[in-house]
């Protein structure tokens, strides 16, 4: 069983997310009025990107990306596999450090601004990401995802406020407006493209398998909040998945790119006020 | 699948345009011409660029930057120049420090003429780039690239 999850998210993983990318880019489309490109745009990018001529400025961002894509992919296993979610989370802030590292690794002054904005990024996200940890502890009495998901009630009846600040920190790491500091799914910012600046071809497609498994990481994070023992959360779970990805899309089309200490201000208020209440309150009643 | 014409992102510079064939550009990006429905993306980064969109003629001040662009562009790629004086260099072809047409410069596939060069005529130019860039992509594969 924890098997095949593990094999059905290394093998799909890319695919949805895939999907979900072209279904990301004609509903942003369609809510400017535009017809959009088709839903495979996304694997037509990668084809692309894989039959283009390699250029490397140096040749270990090649080898820095290849390894964000892997340890994405242990962490996304680790969480399909019913394992600790706090190895997840740590994992997955270790991958992130790679694609610091590849970003950093050029002479590019835009690359560098990408990964410095990256780090506070990090450090935006990080300190609620940890305590939706603990709060999926005190709620359940288990880091582990596999207890987490038998509990007789949602967690979520238990972590509102953590929802709530999860949804708000996931854009920074979907990469969504307000938060796309660092680099944009959309083209032009005003640093080129950010962390991926200088990136192409190969590397670039690399890194964009890599978004894709984290995407579905993140979801499934997202899901761990509604699945209880009844088999029946689990569609509910991915369709409040869906409206969430939904409602960070329309976040995104209705947002303009905030400045680097707004970002890290706002989330370390809402980390604050939603995270810290409601871990408060689950401290004293649980 | 592997068509590389289902992809192409764009690299838009103005040489030395009066911004006319520029508007008309982004044009091609809003609602109604809406060039994403190809899969065009106009990035500003020559390292994801398949095509290179120039308009206005090339002047001395412009020259290397037009050079490095198209040499930071990974094969296979293709050149549109938009608007007459990226052609030829238009009305401005005589002043001493127009050197002439992108042409002049680096090899150009797709010739867009106007002024300003319409979003429609843009849109037909940037579509013709396609085919000849499917065209390289053919010709980078068969001598192994």
């Amino acid at each position: 069983m924890k098997v095949g999850f593990v094999l059905a998210y290394l093998v799909l993983a890319p695919i949805v997310g895939g999907l979900l990318d072209g279904v990301d880019r004609i509903v942003s489309a369609r809510m400017q009025r535009r017809k959009g490109p088709s839903i495979l745009q996304p694997f037509y990018d990668l084809g692309k990107l894989f039959s283009k001529e390699p250029i490397a400025v140096n040749n270990v961002q090649l080898l820095l990306n290849l390894s964000y894509l892997v340890i994405l992919m242990i962490a996304g296993s680790l969480l399909f596999a019913g394992a600790d979610l706090l190895m997840t989370l740590f994992i997955l802030s270790t991958a992130d450090m790679f694609l610091i590292m590849a970003a950093s690794s050029d002479s590019s002054p835009y690359a560098n601004m990408g990964a410095s904005r990256e780090m506070i990024q990090m450090m935006a996200y990080e300190p609620l990401t940890l305590l939706v940890a603990v709060g999926f502890y005190l709620t359940t009495g288990s880091f582990h995802v596999e207890n987490i998901i038998q509990a007789p009630v949602s967690a979520v009846f238990w972590m509102p406020g953590l929802l709530v600040g999860f949804m708000f920190t996931a854009a920074i790491k979907f990469r969504k407006s307000p938060f796309d500091l660092s680099t944009s799914h959309h083209a032009h910012q005003e640093m080129v493209k950010g962390i991926t600046t200088e990136m192409s071809g190969t590397t670039l497609a690399i890194m964009n398998i890599a978004e894709y498994y984290e995407m579905i990481l993140l979801l499934g994070i997202f899901c761990l909040f509604f699945i209880n023992s009844n088999p029946w959360s689990w569609l509910v779970a991915i369709i409040i998945c869906a409206v969430i990805f939904f409602m960070e899309i329309l976040w995104d089309n209705v947002s303009a790119r905030l400045k680097w200490k707004t970002v890290l201000y706002g989330c370390w208020v809402v980390t604050l006020v939603a995270g810290g209440i409601n871990i408060l309150i689950l401290m004293l009643i649980q | 699948m592997k068509k590389i014409s289902k992809s192409p992102w764009l690299l838009h510079y103005d040489a030395s345009s009066c911004n006319g064939c520029d508007i008309e550009v982004l044009d091609c990006l809003t609602p109604k011409y809406d060039i994403e429905r190809f899969g065009i993306i106009n990035t500003g980064d020559p390292f994801q660029a398949d095509i290179l969109l120039i308009t206005g003629g090339v002047n001395s001040q412009t020259e290397p930057v037009v050079k490095q662009l198209y040499h930071q562009m990974p094969n296979p790629k293709v050149v549109v120049a938009v608007g007459i004086c990226a052609c030829t260099g238009g009305v401005f072809k005589e002043c001493y420090n127009i050197r002439g047409g992108i042409d002049t410069v680096i090899p150009v596939d797709v010739y867009v003429p106007g002024c300003a060069a319409r979003p429609e005529a843009i849109i037909d130019g940037v579509v013709k780039a396609l085919a000849v860039l499917d065209e390289k992509r053919a010709a980078m594969k068969q001598s192994g690239g």
